[in-house]
């Protein structure tokens, strides 16, 4: 029993960095129809920032927010300098140009910054909290709030306000928004500077526990891609549930199973369930007219 | 860029008429991985390297010549490193290359040298570099059999023999969890759980408990380098495991410390080379001279601590010097068959001494356990 709670407490906390990083495509994805594959890399800069930031001797929630806003920053950029001169294009050559931002961001971090792992201390200490005979870190705590926050925030936002409405509305039909006056590249700036935040914060709360370096993005971006699928892409509670779920069943395999068939099993899993239900477990029906 | 200047240049003399003056450097290959998975391998060998032969070079140079070091960067993928040999070979017309950072690099550039016959001293770990021995390959680094016998020696002494391991299941882990399984028998030491993680994986947890839950386990043994081993450590605390950990020379460095916390870290037991404790080392051992040199002069060049990694660089350099200085030409087949000859050479990993059967030339006794106490490091003997 002991064993069994503390595969789930693993899976968990796994999760919800993989869920955090599910929620920032979910934004981008909604906005534009866009999967953008640099979002690990958003993870990784809020991470970076933050080590650096803290080491020259910033108090660490001032590290943190400088660290959010710059992640922001560089997000914001990416969409004026790559995404919108490209508009027009086919969502596929949009990928592939945020494909490219990653691999820029990476070799940009490493010479600017270097290429040894960091970590910065945990929030509230390293005494691990017992639970049913298992234990967690409390910096998992922090983790896993954060990724519920995150998911709530994200829900009022896109159902409740009009700005979200908006974003929505965009994905939907970019002209007819444009015609009922959303000014849609607002909205697309606004995407890119709220998702790289997301991105950032997800870096600020797991840098403690998984470590930050320049490479870390790529297999991020992998889970929190495969997440945000197994839930649905473009909606917050699918890359909420997809990322717990993904992370959860990484670790039973890991502890039941065996560990060398923990990505593999997970893996399957996903598409086990895109080929019963193609558009994930809370995925929108896609109902395009012509 | 550098051959096409060079291109450039050759044809812009070709037009006036110009003959190239004649090259007397010695010209010295490298492909490594600067950049890329093993940058943090890569780049102190780089920096190593280069700091070296410019230190060399205002000496004087090697037999009244000065050393051309030529690097490049494969970024660890073992297609671009043999392009680079290649190039290396045909191109650059190196008479000895110091490289390939990681086993997959070295392993897909060693057929290159050996075709072209040219001396080539690989700074990765792996046994299958120099088993079977190749006539123009040699390495610096340990052998990841050799980390196991010194931990399993360890591990006998102290009455360890029912142990649990895990293992990452990059190329390092893999092949050292081989290694360890391999020889383990020797030792009449039993391995009761045998686990894995991913390099990249956030929580070891799972795999920790089912160890922790198997009855007997007497000490774990973590093969594996890079982020894993700091998460491994951090989670073997967190479940209060309790039990003696060793690990591999992959994490001995001080950067492995501070990642994985030195509360955390306590207690570690690993192989280490002398370079990681110069200054602990005994006034007689012949390797304090070396090892304080190279650190001194590393440090002060790139404002970094040294890492083993770079040690590996500095030892091939001091090989390849060696060599040249006692063939007293230089010629491919005379620095081979010098290499070959090297012995008594102490350098940061240990004291060399090669043989027509032994490419590497290291024994035992170059590795020092290592234990991690109040986040430093303590020499166990």
């Amino acid at each position: 029993m002991p064993e069994l709670m503390q595969f789930l407490l693993s899976g968990v906390t796994v999760g919800a960095v993989y869920a955090l990083v599910a929620l920032g495509f979910t934004i981008i994805y909604n906005a534009s129809d866009v999967v953008n594959f640099a979002q690990g890399e958003f993870v990784m800069l809020g991470g970076m920032f933050t080590v650096f930031a803290f080491e020259a001797g910033l108090p660490l929630p001032l590290a943190a927010l400088l660290a959010i806003i710059a992640t922001a920053a560089i997000g914001v950029a990416l969409n004026k300098l790559a995404i919108e001169p490209a508009r027009g294009a086919p969502v596929v050559s949009l990928i592939i140009i945020t494909i490219g931002a990653s691999i820029l961001i990476r070799g940009v971090t490493q010479i600017a910054f270097d290429k040894q792992l960091h970590r910065f201390p945990a929030f509230s200490g390293d005494t691990p909290i017992q639970i049913v005979g298992a234990t967690i870190l409390p910096q998992s705590l922090w983790v896993i709030a954060g990724a519920l926050a995150v998911f709530v925030g994200l829900w009022l936002f896109f159902t409740r306000t009009l700005t979200g409405r908006a974003v929505l509305a965009t994905a939907n039909n970019r002209i007819a928004a444009q015609l009922v006056g959303i000014n849609t590249k607002y909205v697309m700036t606004l995407s890119f500077a709220l998702s790289a935040a997301i991105g950032a914060l997800a870096g600020v709360l797991v840098t403690p526990i998984t470590l930050t370096g320049y490479d870390i993005g790529i297999a991020l971006a992998l889970k929190g891609f495969a997440a945000a699928m197994l839930g649905g892409m473009g909606n917050p509670k699918g890359a909420l549930v997809g990322g717990l779920l993904l992370g959860v069943l990484e670790a039973l395999t890991a502890g039941y199973l065996s560990s060398q068939y923990k990505d593999a099993a997970a893996f399957v899993i996903i598409l086990a369930v895109l080929f019963a239900m193609p558009q994930g477990l809370f995925g929108r029906k896609s109902t395009d007219r012509v | 860029m550098r051959l096409h200047t060079t291109t450039a240049f050759g044809t812009l003399a070709l037009i006036l008429g110009l003959t190239a003056p004649a090259m007397a450097d010695i010209r010295i290959g490298s492909t490594l991985s600067e950049t890329g998975p093993a940058a943090f391998l890569g780049d102190p060998e780089a920096k190593t390297l280069k700091m070296l032969v410019e230190e060399i070079n205002a000496a004087g140079g090697v037999l009244g010549e000065k050393i051309e070091l030529i690097v490049y960067d494969d970024g660890g993928d073992p297609n671009k490193a043999r392009t680079f040999a290649t190039r290396l070979v045909e191109d650059d017309e190196v008479v000895a290359v110091i490289g390939g950072t990681t086993t997959g690099t070295s392993m897909a550039i060693l057929q290159v040298f050996e075709d072209a016959e040219i001396p080539f001293i690989s700074l990765a770990g792996a046994i299958e570099i120099i088993d079977p021995v190749r006539p123009y390959t040699f390495k610096t680094p340990h052998t990841d059999r050799m980390a196991c016998a010194k931990i399993f020696e360890d591990m006998k002494a102290r009455g360890l023999t029912k142990i649990g391991m895990i293992s990452g299941s990059d190329g390092f882990g893999a092949s050292m969890h081989k290694q360890c399984l391999q020889i383990v028998g020797d030792y009449g030491i039993e391995v009761l759980a045998d686990e894995t993680y991913g390099p990249s994986d956030a929580d070891m947890t799972p795999q920790l408990t089912n160890i922790k839950g198997k009855e007997g386990v007497q000490a774990v043994l973590n093969a594996g380098f890079g982020q894993g081993p700091a998460i491994v450590t951090r989670n073997y605390q967190q479940l209060a495991v309790g039990l003696p950990f060793y690990q591999s020379h992959g994490v001995a460095s001080d950067a492995f410390i501070e990642l994985a916390g030195a509360s955390a870290a306590e207690g570690i037991r690993l192989p280490g080379t002398a370079l990681l404790v110069a200054k602990l080392l005994p006034e007689s051992d012949p390797q304090r001279p070396v090892v304080t040199a190279y650190k001194e002069s590393y440090e002060k060049a790139t404002g970094k601590p040294v890492s083993t990694f770079g040690g590996y660089a500095h030892d091939a350099l001091r090989i390849l010097v060696d060599a040249l200085n006692r063939a007293g030409e230089a010629e491919p087949q005379a620095i081979r068959d010098a290499i070959e000859g090297t012995s008594g050479l102490v350098g940061t990993t240990g004291t060399v001494t090669m043989s027509a059967e032994d490419h590497l030339g290291l024994d035992l006794s170059a590795f020092r356990m290592l234990e991690i106490k109040d986040g430093g490091w303590k020499l166990v003997e």
